[in-house]
């Protein structure tokens, strides 16, 4: 089982929470984020990261399942 | 050389000169500030977000140090002292609350609320304080109603406020009696809003307590007050300087005025412009030794930002010092950066944008009209009160 992430970059504010909340996941770009891997292992933190977004640029999903963010 | 700090003055909006030489100069600069052992500044944009954004430096480690700080009391800070996976639990359970999407739902409001606040300018006539009438008085109601706080309160809960973020004018003892006063009258709104449960922030919290046990009594508390004072005293404290900060340059007002699509950049590059700060707060503690912009920070030295200074670092923005209202947007650290990223950032922009509006549009021929007394011994720079007329 696999999750894959998406950054928006078009919303994506590069504020830089999800780069510091999880740089295994997330890297901070001049102007916005994008994942390290777009595939993972699950990981509760991609989650976290997908809620915390302030713009709600983080999509996890789960066989195009949407996962994240958490309602 | 360990140099004393803060460096910027109150009764002005300006960068101090000494941002100006450290940002032509490799490397951090060594501070002391009123309080606590000295520290490294990082004053360029790079080295900023390095501090900021990096897992490396710890703010949780700031309670376990004689942290640099501007006043005598030491204060745990309840999710501005947290790291993840802390900061993660409780931040979680607020963000929703304040994202671009929740935010614009709350803009129709945000604008009725202005007019009203227009018009009761206009019918108390000339000149009115803008602070009192206008300033304070928008993000506390956008707050209170988000909250559930009654805005009725508001001449209690300013003067908790003010304190919170008082420097030097309160003992460590005042400081400690003043928070706590806070928190009990916040209690007493948190028992009622168990009794009687309605659609607002303080209850969504409550349920994530009393339901999910996701925090503690405590932290419900000092969140509910932290996001009550972070709520409203900053962007309180940035429309009138936004204000006069445009009011000096009549050309980029004149721009606005006629077409004020251009009104979300110009808050941004606004953002990025005024120095909020008096000081920079909230050290960061090097968890292990990291290289920060040609200086070796070793684990268990503090680092503070100076965003002020970094938003005008020649390295990252052309022509700093000038303000651009017309140009496309640039990221800027106004709201700081990585996990302690301002909880309220788009709130803040939504009512900056509907203050500079309604006040540039509604208004048109404001002026400053009297002399402003600003803020003294604060943490953050602006008008105490501020006369204008029309």
């Amino acid at each position: 089982m696999t999750w894959q992430l998406h950054v928006d970059k078009t919303v994506c504010g590069a504020t830089g929470m999800c780069a510091a909340l999880a740089p295994d996941l997330f890297q901070l770009n001049e102007a916005y984020a994008e994942p390290v891997n777009a595939e993972i292992e699950p990981d509760e933190v991609a989650l976290d990261a997908a809620d915390q977004c302030p713009t709600q640029a983080i999509l996890v999903t789960e066989n195009e399942k949407e996962i994240g963010p958490r309602p | 050389m360990t140099v004393a700090y803060p460096f910027n003055e109150t009764g002005t909006l300006d960068l101090h000169e000494a941002y100006y030489d450290a940002l032509t100069q490799p490397g951090l600069l060594r501070v002391q500030l009123p309080y606590g052992e000295p520290a490294w500044l990082a004053t360029r944009y790079d080295d900023a977000r390095l501090v900021l954004g990096d897992k490396r430096f710890s703010r949780a480690e700031s309670v376990r140090h004689d942290a640099p700080r501007m006043r005598a009391a030491m204060v745990d800070g309840g999710i501005l002292t947290m790291d993840p996976p802390d900061h993660t639990r409780l931040r979680t359970l607020v963000a929703k609350a304040f994202t671009v999407r929740r935010v614009e739902e709350l803009r129709p409001r945000a604008r009725e609320i202005t007019t009203g606040l227009i018009k009761d300018m206009i019918a108390a006539g000339p000149p009115v304080d803008l602070v009192d009438m206008f300033a304070l008085s928008l993000p506390v109601a956008v707050i209170c109603e988000l909250l559930g706080v009654p805005v009725e309160d508001r001449p209690r809960f300013r003067v908790w406020s003010d304190n919170a973020l008082s420097t030097s004018r309160l003992t460590a003892e005042q400081f400690m009696a003043s928070r706590e006063e806070m928190r009990e009258y916040m209690r007493g709104l948190i028992a009622d809003h168990r009794a009687n449960p309605r659609d607002d922030l303080m209850t969504a919290l409550i349920e994530a307590r009393d339901e999910r046990d996701r925090l503690s009594e405590l932290e419900l508390v000092d969140l509910c007050t932290g996001i009550l004072v972070a709520g409203h005293e900053t962007t309180a404290s940035q429309i009138p300087n936004f204000l006069l900060t445009l009011l000096d340059r009549p050309e980029a007002t004149a721009r606005l005025r006629s077409d004020p699509s251009l009104i979300p950049g110009a808050v941004e590059e606004l953002l990025r412009f005024v120095p909020l700060g008096a000081s920079s707060s909230f050290p960061r503690y090097a968890m292990e030794d990291v290289q920060v912009g040609g200086t070796l920070v070793h684990a268990g030295e503090p680092v503070l930002v100076a965003v002020g200074a970094a938003n005008r670092d020649g390295l990252r923005f052309s022509d700093p010092d000038t303000l651009k209202v017309d140009a496309p947007p640039e990221q800027h650290l106004g709201f700081g950066h990585g996990v302690h990223h301002c909880l309220g950032a788009a709130l803040a922009r939504m009512e900056l944008q509907e203050a500079l509006r309604a006040l540039l549009l509604e208004l048109p021929d404001l002026h400053l009209a009297g002399d402003i007394v600003w803020k003294k011994e604060m943490l953050v720079r602006g008008p105490v009160t501020m006369p204008v007329g029309w």
